[in-house]
């Protein structure tokens, strides 16, 4: 499907789900798309229009969750990026992984780093994080330094201690 | 029956920390799943408490071996951000060194496969020609790994009119030896018999795993970064895509070393035409926006995504590496495979990891003693005569008997 403008494209065929397009430059466009139909744009830019689907962005605003999901038209030289916003606190966007095989290690690691849940994922197990991490603590959310502060000064002396006594026995 | 091998968490050879669970059923694999983050740096959160220039640094030690295509991809993020337009002399200079970078990147992996297949004599020599390549990033930038020369908005560190010499010298004295890499792999019944039709990737496999760089190249799927978005002096010079048919180990060995070919190439064109002037468009401030980098690594398509807010520190950096794409492709590779091919398999997409030791330093309580090159060279050769000594001694004793 060379010599198709993806953006054109888009638009005619999904007039509802697209809420606005931004062309930041020739090779970069960012599309807000209602959440609810992430897989429709995303199924239909990947198999329909022969997109390569790069990875997903979380980033964590005022409104909410944003989800991009990043896709290239190589043979055009355009990434369009798809930006999904889904509300807080509890932040739930269809997964796009039953589409496309290289979103789903990406989709665990977004839930585990920022918590949010990808509804239809086909093994929502944890990817990153380690078995005995707690549950419901998100390391890359905004919250995470103030709950789980560093360790202070006199406490890494405690264990710069320890470890000094173990290494002279 | 099926049985779960476990090859990991420490990868047994590369000496990463991954874990495959690999399902066999007698000999042949049927199923593969992968875990990592064992070390997990959390470098995306640190950047967020970083200045721009900082986090250069930081994304350079993401990998030892891709050290200029992660900065190169966070600096056209943070330039796709701001708009600016880095010099052409920069642009040169950022090709150079990515190239240069190519090189030993492709000759270290062309070595470690030898070493996994139990090909010594690849090894040895794939990485006594990368030393050369390694020594003269060590006179252009002052170091073997980790070269400090990206910045946003141009580079940091120029390339003198005085190095231009070595460094075609260093050109001309590598490209009989990649040929004679390239002449040796085609031939030899060796490599052929361990590398070819094992990890078959199909094209149309390659394209729904969303494979990058030499995986998806030698499956023949056309991408490249440097032709697609072209950045760095890549639309400035004469270069082609390689390419290559069947997605297995050979022809992703193929793929590397005529790319490295292109790369000497590339080199050579850009010390000809590289032009004067300034080598950095300074950025003062970086406005509130969001910008998108990608950068062509030995690896593949390494790709950045930077949220700014105005401050001096970014609101989020993402970084997707090229190892990350490649990947799910194991699910197609390994299917049918014999478990004496899952290293070579495993290895042949690259993964990354760092190795930047040259000098050994010992403490013993006693004395500290450093080597260098020359005296563990004597040390090696003081143990191959004792081992020689030896084996003569045992062998006529065995002779006797």
């Amino acid at each position: 499907m060379n010599n198709v403008d993806p953006v054109k494209t888009l638009q005619a065929k999904f007039p509802d789900a697209l809420r606005a397009v931004d062309e930041k430059s020739a090779s970069r466009v960012y599309v807000s798309i209602d959440p609810a139909k992430v897989t429709d744009v995303a199924r239909f830019l990947f198999e329909d229009l022969g997109a390569r689907f790069i990875i997903s962005t979380c980033v964590e605003t005022r409104a909410g969750m944003e989800i991009l999901h990043h896709f290239s038209f190589d043979s055009m030289g355009v990434i369009i990026s798809l930006r999904a916003v889904v509300p807080m606190p509890e932040p739930r966007i269809d997964s796009i992984a039953p589409i496309i095989d290289g979103a789903e290690y990406i989709e665990r690691e977004i839930m585990d780093l920022f918590g949010v849940e990808f509804v239809g994922h086909p093994n929502p197990v944890r990817f990153l994080l380690a078995d005995d991490w707690p549950e419901g603590v998100y390391p890359y959310r905004k919250e995470y330094e103030d709950k789980y502060p560093y360790r202070t000064e006199e406490e890494l002396e405690e264990v710069r201690d320890k470890v000094r006594k173990r290494g002279t026995k | 029956m099926k049985t779960t091998i476990p090859v990991g968490p420490y990868h047994p050879l590369i000496e990463e920390p991954e874990l495959f669970r690999v399902v066999v059923e007698g000999e042949r694999v049927v199923d593969i799943d992968w875990r990592t983050s064992f070390m997990h740096r959390g470098i995306e959160k640190i950047a967020e408490n970083k200045t721009y220039d900082q986090i250069v640094f930081l994304v350079e030690r993401i990998c030892g071996i891709c050290s200029t295509s992660h900065p190169i991809a966070f600096c056209q993020a943070v330039e796709d951000i701001t708009g600016t337009r880095i010099p052409d002399r920069a642009k040169y200079i950022r090709s150079v060194v990515a190239e240069l970078e190519r090189i030993h990147s492709h000759l270290l992996w062309f070595g470690l496969a030898g070493h996994y297949i139990g090909y010594h004599t690849v090894w040895m020599w794939s990485w006594k020609y990368r030393e050369l390549v390694c020594d003269l990033f060590e006179r252009i930038s002052g170091n073997r790994q980790s070269y400090a020369m990206i910045k946003p908005g141009g580079v940091r560190q120029d390339i003198k009119p005085s190095e231009y010499k070595g460094i075609m010298a260093a050109m001309d004295e590598l490209e009989p030896k990649i040929n004679m890499f390239i002449g040796a792999v085609l031939d030899d019944p060796v490599i052929l018999a361990r590398l070819k039709g094992v990890g078959n990737l199909s094209r149309e496999d390659a394209i729904k795993r969303c494979t990058v760089g030499p995986v998806a190249r030698s499956a023949g799927v056309d991408i490249d970064v440097r032709r697609d978005f072209p950045y760095a002096a890549y639309d400035l010079v004469d270069w082609k895509v390689i390419t290559h048919e069947g997605g297995d180990v050979f022809a992703m060995a193929v793929v590397r070393l005529l790319e490295m070919l292109e790369s000497v190439k590339i080199i050579r064109q850009c010390i000809d035409q590289m032009p004067e002037g300034p080598i950095i468009e300074e950025i003062l401030e970086v406005l509130p926006g969001e910008g998108i980098g990608t950068e062509e690594a030995p690896r593949g398509e390494c790709f950045h995504y930077v949220r700014s807010n105005g401050t001096k520190v970014p609101d989020r950096v993402k970084v997707r590496a090229p190892t990350y794409s490649n990947l799910p492709s194991f699910r197609s590779r390994f299917t049918g495979e014999r478990v004496a091919d899952i290293m070579i398999i495993l290895a042949s997409i690259d993964p990354c990891y760092c190795c930047t030791n040259r000098v050994i330093r010992i403490e013993d309580g006693r004395s500290v003693q450093t080597f260098d090159e020359k005296s563990m060279l004597e040390m090696s050769w003081e143990r191959t005569r004792a081992l020689e000594k030896s084996l003569s001694h045992t062998s006529g004793r065995l002779l006797k008997l």
